[in-house]
């Protein structure tokens, strides 16, 4: 210490050596890869280094949009698959979320049924489309089911996840202060385990978006998968690309919906 | 509403953790239960509430709680327990909810226990806005709505830092003294024993048993900080628990 303040050496101020590994917001930088990804195919496929077999022509992509919206085939195909969509994800996750609280509640039912869940959650769902038709019939039921099926299972492991990790002293204090069991599971259980259970439906959701796809595989006139699929039947990439594209704008909306309901819902979180 | 401990005793598995434990809680009185850590003091708060139940011996009740009640034992945790989804009035009115209390009644009692901890401006606040002290006064808040007739509290200073416990220890000073309740205080912190007890119980180490109860005859308000009397109580008690203290240090945890 003494030597470094002996006169005649200048003081040396502190390196700084914080900062970083703190994520930060940057609303553009998602937009601008985006872009950057479609300039360099599309200059690619102009320039003739990217092969027509290969990729399709971003801008004729484009071009297949717009036909897809002129001839209103595109809410032909949009609006049964959201249907599809929205009934399967709604039947898979509120059964999910209901059997992932009671995992998390009882004990019995916990020993009796997570191996069962173990035991489907591995299963392509795909593989069983055929029973499903046989099951539930070629139409609507099946794509339901398959849907339902997908994210059902995601669902209860993150709901009883996320039951598991609701703060014991919370449900500690309920029962001092001589609460309901149904008090207890209403206001403390369920608002606690909200966070894991919104999580795991972001996951679920995009598992539903998936299995749409493989829902429309069988028996299905109208729908993005059963466009998607007739595109790639024919090698048609760019309508298997515009198929594609509605997809991800899916993924992207749900993905958003969730966060806005996370907003609301969870505000209380530091 | 007295509370009587009967030869408690309880151990987990193969490990004694409390022995032969006989005490009186007497109505309007606050007794603190000190000892070195891991003596098992948490863990008889949690039988005198229920919440646990011991291998030996009984928690009794003399007398009727007192008009009113609604939850007779009532806790105030180290870490506060609140809720974080809900406002300062919504976990007091928590507790309220299910006694079929809402409304009028509900807003009438939540004014009344904010007020009595000085929390009236905060009602909307959530928890996570609030400082440690404010979020304890909350807690105690919410064991006043249910106007017990014992209060428990497990360490409800500890997790505070040093000038909010002060505080903290006039607001229950002040509390009790406008309207006295009757509380097992449970603490590692002689200061905080001596400054709110009327009766200190020294446990040892494990198997824990009572050394001694000291009883301190000041009425609490007149009792002020670094008071020469609370000191000389306080070097007692700390010559009581000094080597229950370190040999406790020492020893090795085995779970």
């Amino acid at each position: 210490m003494s030597e470094a303040t002996a006169p005649g050496q200048a003081p040396v101020e502190v390196r700084f050596r914080g900062g970083g590994f703190a994520p930060k917001a940057n609303r553009w930088a998602g937009a601008v890869v985006f872009a950057l990804a479609i300039a360099f195919v599309e200059w690619g496929t102009r320039a003739g280094w990217i092969s027509a077999l290969t990729l399709p022509r971003p801008s004729d992509v484009l071009g297949v949009f717009v036909e897809l919206w002129q001839s209103g085939l595109l809410f032909k195909h949009l609006a049964p698959s959201l249907s599809r969509l929205v009934v399967g994800a709604a039947i898979g996750a509120s059964f999910g979320v209901t059997l992932g609280i009671l995992i998390g509640l009882f004990s019995h039912v916990r020993a009796a049924l997570v191996p069962v869940v173990a035991a489907i959650f591995p299963i392509p769902k795909i593989a069983l489309l055929p029973l499903f038709v046989i099951w539930f019939g070629i139409d609507e039921g099946s794509k339901y089911a398959l849907i339902a099926f997908g994210t059902f299972t995601p669902t209860v492991v993150a709901t009883y996840g996320a039951v598991d990790n609701v703060d014991r002293s919370l449900i500690r204090m309920g029962q001092s202060f001589g609460l309901s069991w149904r008090s207890i599971v209403l206001k403390i259980v369920l608002p606690g385990a909200m966070p894991g259970i919104l999580s795991g439906l972001r996951i679920s959701l995009a598992i539903a978006i998936i299995l749409l796809v493989a829902a429309e595989m069988l028996g299905a006139e109208y729908g993005i998968g059963a466009y998607i699929l007739e595109a790639g039947a024919l090698y048609d990439l760019e309508r298997l690309f515009a198929g594609v594209v509605i997809l991800s704008l899916l993924g992207v909306v749900v993905s958003s919906a969730i966060g806005q309901i996370e907003k609301r819902l969870l505000g209380w979180r530091s | 509403m007295d509370i009587r401990l009967d030869a408690i005793s309880h151990a987990y598995g193969g490990t004694e953790v409390l022995r032969d434990i006989s005490l009186e809680v007497p109505t309007g009185r606050i007794v603190c239960l000190v000892g070195p850590s891991g003596c098992g003091k948490s863990t008889l708060l949690r039988f005198i509430g229920g919440l646990e139940r011991p291998s030996a011996g009984r928690v009794l009740q003399l007398g009727s709680p007192p008009e009113g009640c609604l939850n007779p034992l009532t806790y105030v945790f180290q870490d506060f327990a609140l809720l974080p989804w809900r406002t300062v009035r919504g976990n007091v009115s928590l507790v309220l909810e299910d006694h079929g209390i809402r409304g009028a009644r509900a807003d009438a009692i939540i004014a009344d226990v904010l007020a009595r901890t000085r929390l009236t401006d905060f009602g909307r606040a959530l928890p996570k806005q609030l400082s440690g002290g404010m979020k304890q006064r909350v807690a105690i808040a919410r064991a006043l709505a249910v106007n017990p007739a014992v209060m428990l509290m497990d360490e409800p200073l500890s997790a505070l830092d040093a000038q909010t416990r002060e505080l903290l220890m006039d607001d229950l000073v002040g509390l009790w003294a406008r309207q006295p309740f009757t509380a097992v205080y449970v603490t590692h912190n002689l200061a905080e024993a001596v400054r709110l007890g009327h009766r200190i119980a020294v446990l040892s180490r494990r198997p824990g048993r009572i050394r001694e109860v000291v009883e301190i005859d000041k009425p609490l308000a007149e009792r002020g900080y670094a008071d020469p009397e609370l000191e000389a109580a306080r070097q007692h008690l700390w010559t009581l628990m000094r080597e229950e203290a370190r040999a406790a240090d020492e020893e090795l945890i085995d779970v």
